[in-house]
């Protein structure tokens, strides 16, 4: 079984958001760049499962759609412990041109199963796994907060309202994952990032695919009015003012 | 293309507030493109529940029941979603920003060359270009997003337009489906909590963090969850310690709410929790450190102890809820 995890390259999530002058762009000079949180956690499960197999998966890839200002991110990841890396050389304009993108790069490579995340922690697209899943024709889950491999079915812990459900899946499968997918994040080792190296990080040319959306313009949250204080002694004036100021209760 | 096609998405065969939310957004997009607000329902639905949609403007609802549509099957609920817009000429498709909208919504934008916005925030400030507002980087940011495509895919956050009643004369008709291909995913168990107020459709949330220092502490937030009729909820550090499930996480990389009334306790508002709340209407603090962040994000606040104060406030809720 092969497995690829698509990596998405995102500001630190502590990162203060700054807008160009006119507004027209996020002012990204001075941003800690990392590999998006969920697909930290993907990358990390898919590990887990490849160390556990006893061989029956015999490698952990991972795609990313970036410039080069990336490889440090895909570097971080192979240190982690993916086997080999691919960059497609394209700004990732929007989730259905990266997923276009990624759908044409590795149509002919025959992976199992292709793990994205929920979300990239930036746009909060929740977009991109499900369009790629269309374009490959896959069947895809999503929401999807445990994994485990047994034999030749995959067994996905799928989140509803109130629960979740169990599914069950062959290969192959697109799976999308959310909170609860490994519980902590791997750190790259000594070792990892000597051998991170030389692990192969393979540029792929983009074929110019088209986006259909666009960010135009961006604003600051309002800013909030000061917190009004309450005496802790007095906590029916707090119902009062829910009640009569608030309106809310 | 000037209809307007919206996803009414049922739960055990009901419609839910964010439902009947989509139903009057979708309505007024249609009026301002002067086009039909047409809904489509898939899975078993009562009729009753189904003419329930024209109280929000909606005047025509497709529907398809049977085996395929008995669990959530990607495929089949693209390809009849797909084929309905296509069948009604809508230009534009609606979802409510649920987990099926991440399953699927995705999966259509593509199958109709739709662009996609997930999470929008409010109408379409534009039509043309068609530009819809929605959040960045958890709400540090809001962004204007313009939809480049013929067709167009919105999935709306939750809590963010509200229910509008505008009754209509509404018509059900059945969708003539094709038989789904066989899929190589299939659900083989349910597990679902029954009876408890779920954290997206709370209109009131009272959630505690870390400050309630044990889990034996939450009789109270319990008992204010109760007396409100809200749902329960925690910080990161409280879920990972195993005081309360995991579902109840909110926050970066648990969920995301946006209820009317947050009560944050014991809670210091790292960065991470409030990209999960900040959306809430009204949020109320108590903590016994008068600088912790969790006061700049706040409306109301109380410094001091919740174990003392959180008793005589349930005491001062109660005394009202049997006044009003
Ligand atoms: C990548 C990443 C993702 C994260 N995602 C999330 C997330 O999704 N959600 C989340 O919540 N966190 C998340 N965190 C963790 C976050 O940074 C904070 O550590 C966490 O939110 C703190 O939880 P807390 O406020 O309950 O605890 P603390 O920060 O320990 O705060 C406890 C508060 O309780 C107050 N207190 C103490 N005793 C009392 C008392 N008797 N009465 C009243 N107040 C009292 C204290 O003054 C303090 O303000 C994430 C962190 C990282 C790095
Ligand atoms: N540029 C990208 N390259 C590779 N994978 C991506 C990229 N952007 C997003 N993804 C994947 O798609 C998931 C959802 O992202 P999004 O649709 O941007 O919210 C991420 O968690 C990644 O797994």
């Amino acid at each position: 079984m092969k497995i690829l995890v698509c990596i998405s390259n995102v500001p630190d999530t502590t990162t203060r958001i700054k807008l160009s002058g006119d507004q027209n762009a996020i002012d990204l000079s001075s941003v800690q760049w990392i590999i998006n949180p969920w697909d930290e956690l993907a990358l990390t499960r898919a590990l887990e499962l490849k160390e556990a197999s006893g061989g029956s998966i015999s490698s952990v890839s991972i795609i990313h759609v970036g410039n080069a200002g990336s490889d440090a991110t895909l570097r971080k990841a192979l240190a982690i412990g993916a086997d080999d890396a691919i960059r497609v050389d394209a700004a990732p304009t929007d989730a259905y041109a990266v997923a276009h993108e990624i759908a044409e790069a590795i149509k002919d490579k025959n992976y199992d199963m292709i793990l994205c995340g929920i979300e990239s922690s930036d746009y909060n697209g929740s977009a991109m796994g499900g369009m790629l899943a269309e374009f490959l024709n896959m069947e895809s889950v999503s929401s999807v907060s445990k994994l485990e491999i047994e034999g030749d079915e995959l067994k996905l812990n799928r989140e509803i309202a109130g629960g979740f459900e169990v599914v069950s899946a062959t290969a192959p499968v697109v799976v999308i994952v959310q909170k609860g997918i490994a519980l902590e994040p791997r750190i790259p080792s000594m070792r990892g990032i000597m051998m991170a190296r030389k692990k192969p990080l393979e540029v792929v040319a983009a074929t110019g695919a088209e986006a259909l959306t666009e960010f135009v313009h961006y604003t600051p949250p309002q800013p909030k009015a000061a917190c009004k204080m309450i005496d802790a002694d007095n906590p029916a004036e707090l119902v009062n003012l829910l009640h009569n100021e608030a309106k809310i209760i | 293309m000037n209809n307007v096609l919206i996803y009414t998405e049922n739960f055990d065969g009901k419609f839910k507030k964010s439902i009947y939310e989509i139903a009057s957004y979708g309505s007024e997009i249609a009026r301002q493109l002067g086009g039909e607000p047409i809904a489509i329902s898939l899975g078993e639905v009562a009729e009753e529940e189904l003419k329930s949609l024209g109280n929000y403007g909606i005047s025509k609802v497709l529907t398809a029941a049977g085996e395929t549509f008995k669990t959530l099957q990607n495929r089949a609920y693209t390809a009849a979603i797909a084929q309905a817009a296509q069948q009604e000429n809508a230009g534009v498709i609606i979802f409510s920003a649920s987990n099926t909208a991440k399953a699927i919504a995705p999966r259509v934008s593509v199958k109709l060359k739709a662009g996609m916005v997930f999470a929008a925030t409010g109408l379409p400030s534009n039509l043309n270009p068609f530009t819809v507002p929605k959040k960045v980087f958890h709400g540090k940011a809001f962004a204007d997003v313009v939809v480049n495509s013929e067709r167009k895919i919105i999935s709306l956050s939750q809590n963010s337009f509200g229910v509008k009643e505008h009754p209509a004369e509404v018509t059900i008709e059945a969708l003539q489906v094709e038989a789904a291909a066989p899929a190589n995913t299939r659900v083989t168990d349910t597990q679902k909590a029954s009876g408890k107020m779920l954290l997206n459709d709370a209109e009131i949330i009272v959630s505690g963090g870390r400050g309630m220092k044990s889990a034996d502490n939450w009789q109270p937030i319990e008992e204010l969850a109760a007396i409100l009729g809200a749902a329960t909820a925690c910080s990161r550090p409280v879920s990972d310690e195993g005081w309360r499930p995991h579902a109840e996480h909110v926050g970066q990389t648990g969920k995301i709410v946006a209820p009317n009334l947050y009560f944050a306790l014991g809670i210091s508002g790292a960065i991470q929790h409030l990209a999960g709340v900040s959306s809430s209407k009204v949020i109320v603090a108590i903590n016994t450190d008068k600088d912790a962040p969790i006061f700049q994000a706040a409306d109301y606040g109380i410094v001091g102890d919740v174990q003392k104060v959180l008793p005589q406030l349930n005491e001062a809720f109660r005394k009202f809820k049997a006044e009003n």
